[in-house]
């Protein structure tokens, strides 16, 4: 069995000087940044708020809402399935084409009120080892109760989109040393659609589940 | 003095260890941060607390000031309020002077480091990329940047494109420049005496001291007495919640007491608050923490009701008491506050009025967001994560791409 070597990453943020007043502007841009723009305006509230999901669950849609009032714009951008998602460029078509078709079918648009703009912001992400490593199931889920929630997000979200692995760590690890059913039951699950700090519970409770068989 | 380690009990050993591993990484460079004064003023303030953080998880950290008269920090405080957006005059005569002061400077200030760190304007033009060949320099703009006079702008942006990457504390101070632009917030130490842990005995004193009750709900601003905090609009949202709940306001902040502006804001306060005996105008002298702490952590809710904001840190560290927050959606209150799961955000007196009256009668909810917000303050503005964001910083500039292996 191959050890898992659990590591983590921590970013930095980079303004790019770039902003957005209205819908057509953020068009615009979203056609352009860098796809680590995208990636950040899409999973930054995931860590900010570790404990609990707010609204909006990306900074497009939450400004739509917000700053632009586009209730309904905001809501089909904020549901966007993520997780469906294992390339970045895949997911700015998906927004440009909502946005796109928001505004052939609308015309009037307003700016937003001067001070609300939109920000455009990317990160760089510097990856790190931790000591923790697992050479069986029982030394892996120790070690998931004790990374940083940091190195627990790493391994569940940057390694599928922004590193293109095309899964989780967790879930490849898992089958490629016997637990097939265990990793397979955690790549289905949404992590979008919880917090970090819940979906590492439920992870753990796959496993001690699994164990108990 | 605070070690490392003693953060460890907040943030949890795998933080700190992360710290250390970073710091690691940055073996063998030498960093020199420079800026105007060693005490006095926020910048000062984070940098006693931070370098000796700095130092303890091995890192070769300097701190050096300018050598400058009144003359030159006269110039300086127009080039500050020209950032805020104010319309100043500054004549060739002072632009050559503020840049006499920094030439004057780079002989006697600057080291052997491989990075320096310039904070604020005032030493910006000690920047000499011709004659320091091979080291890093970075730019950090404390100030509110989102309104710059264009002059003035200009006349910064000159020496801000000669650095490696300048950094700010919000998004909306960006802007269109030669070099990187990185976002670092401000935060709080937590084991400073504004926002430790305090005693019931400790907080009990403060509130005798000033005769405030401590069993009738508090309403409570801390801010400088200055008409952007909007004190007279705090008085006016406590009197349409006082119609109905019985409560006392609690208005405590410095502010230099000879600045005509807090004395005329003070003064229109105390005059409106004069025939209310539940409304306590509390001038503090600037080293006020431990009572201010206190009043924060007897509160009941907490406003913010800036009409401007820089950051607003003030509201931090009202969360980091796990107190319910009403603050404006101004500056960079947003990035603290999500509404209606960490604090709430208003814009109106009446705005503020209702929530107030509501977080009063839901404890359970205010409770709620409270918890939320002293997570959220725990996650992302503590000093250790400033220290972490720095020490990025500094490895960012020795790796140019966006995905880094440090191994």
């Amino acid at each position: 069995m191959n050890p898992f070597i659990f590591r983590t990453r921590i970013n930095q943020i980079e303004l790019l000087g770039k902003r957005a007043k209205n819908l057509e502007e953020l068009l615009i841009e979203i056609k352009q940044i860098s796809s680590a723009s995208i990636y950040h305006h899409t999973h930054r509230f995931l860590e900010q708020h570790i404990f609990f999901s707010p609204e909006h669950p990306n900074d497009f849609s939450y400004w739509i809402t917000t700053s632009l009032g586009l209730k309904q714009l905001g809501e089909i951008i904020a549901s966007v399935e993520m997780f469906e998602f294992k390339d970045i460029e895949l997911l700015r078509n998906k927004f440009v084409e909502i946005i796109q078709k928001y505004l052939l079918d609308n015309s009037s648009l307003r700016n937003c009120i001067p001070g609300e703009e939109f920000h455009f912001m990317s990160s760089k992400m510097f990856i790190l080892s931790t000591p923790f490593q697992a050479h069986n199931l029982e030394d892996f889920l120790n070690c998931l109760k004790k990374i940083t929630i940091h190195s627990f997000y790493f391994h569940m979200f940057e390694a599928k989109m922004r590193l293109q692995k095309g899964e989780n760590d967790f879930s490849r690890w898992l089958k490629d040393n016997g637990f097939r059913q265990l990793g397979e039951q955690i790549s289905y699950l949404d992590p979008y659609t919880h917090t970090l700090e819940g979906l590492r519970k439920k992870i753990i409770n796959l496993i001690e589940n699994y164990q108990k068989r | 003095m605070k070690l490392i380690k003693d953060y460890s009990q907040i943030v949890g050993k795998e933080i700190i260890d992360e710290l250390y591993l970073v710091a690691d990484k940055l073996k063998g460079k030498k960093i020199q941060n420079i800026n105007s004064t060693l005490s006095g003023g926020g910048v000062a303030e984070i940098l006693s607390r931070m370098i000796p953080l700095m130092k303890d998880l091995g890192l070769d950290v300097g701190w050096d000031v300018l050598d400058a008269d009144n003359k030159f920090f006269e110039i300086t405080k127009k080039i500050h309020n020209a950032l805020h957006g104010l319309g100043v005059d500054i004549n060739e005569e002072e632009y050559d002077y503020f840049l006499q002061v920094n030439k004057a400077n780079k002989d006697k200030i600057l080291d052997q480091s491989d990075i320096v760190y310039i904070h604020d304007p005032q030493p910006i033009a000690l920047i000499d990329q011709d004659r320091d060949q091979g080291k890093k320099w970075l730019w950090r703009c404390h100030v509110d940047f989102s309104k710059p006079k264009e002059n003035v702008w200009e006349f910064l942006k000159a020496f801000i494109k000669k650095y490696q990457a300048a950094v700010f504390s919000a998004p909306a101070f960006a802007r269109f420049l030669d070099c990187r632009q990185i976002l670092i917030s401000p935060s709080i130490d937590p084991l400073s005496d504004k926002n430790r842990n305090l005693e019931k005995r400790e907080i009990d004193f403060v509130l005798e001291k000033y005769g405030i009750d401590p069993d009738k709900p508090i309403i409570t601003q801390i801010s400088r007495f200055d008409h952007l905090k909007d004190p007279l609009g705090v008085i006016e949202s406590y009197r349409l919640v006082k119609k109905y709940i019985d409560c006392q306001l609690i208005l405590a902040g410095g502010g230099a007491s000879d600045d005509p502006q807090t004395a005329e804001v003070l003064k229109e306060a105390e005059n409106l608050a004069s025939a209310d005996k539940d409304i306590f105008v509390l001038h503090l002298p600037s080293q006020s923490n431990l009572e201010i702490n206190a009043l924060q952590r007897a509160s009941t809710v907490i406003l913010q009701k800036s009409l401007k904001e820089g950051f607003g840190l003030t509201v931090c560290e009202a969360l980091w008491k796990q107190k319910p927050v009403i603050a404006s959606a101004v500056g960079g209150i947003p990035l603290q506050i999500a509404h209606k799961y960490s604090g709430i955000l208003t814009y109106t007196t009446e705005g503020t009025a209702y929530w107030i009256k509501q977080l009063i009668q839901e404890p359970e909810y205010a409770k709620r967001l409270g918890d939320h917000g002293k997570k959220h303050v725990a996650n992302n503005f503590l000093i250790t994560r400033q220290i972490q964001d720095y020490l990025l910083l500094f490895l960012s500039l020795y790796n140019k791409s966006d995905i880094v292996d440090l191994g």
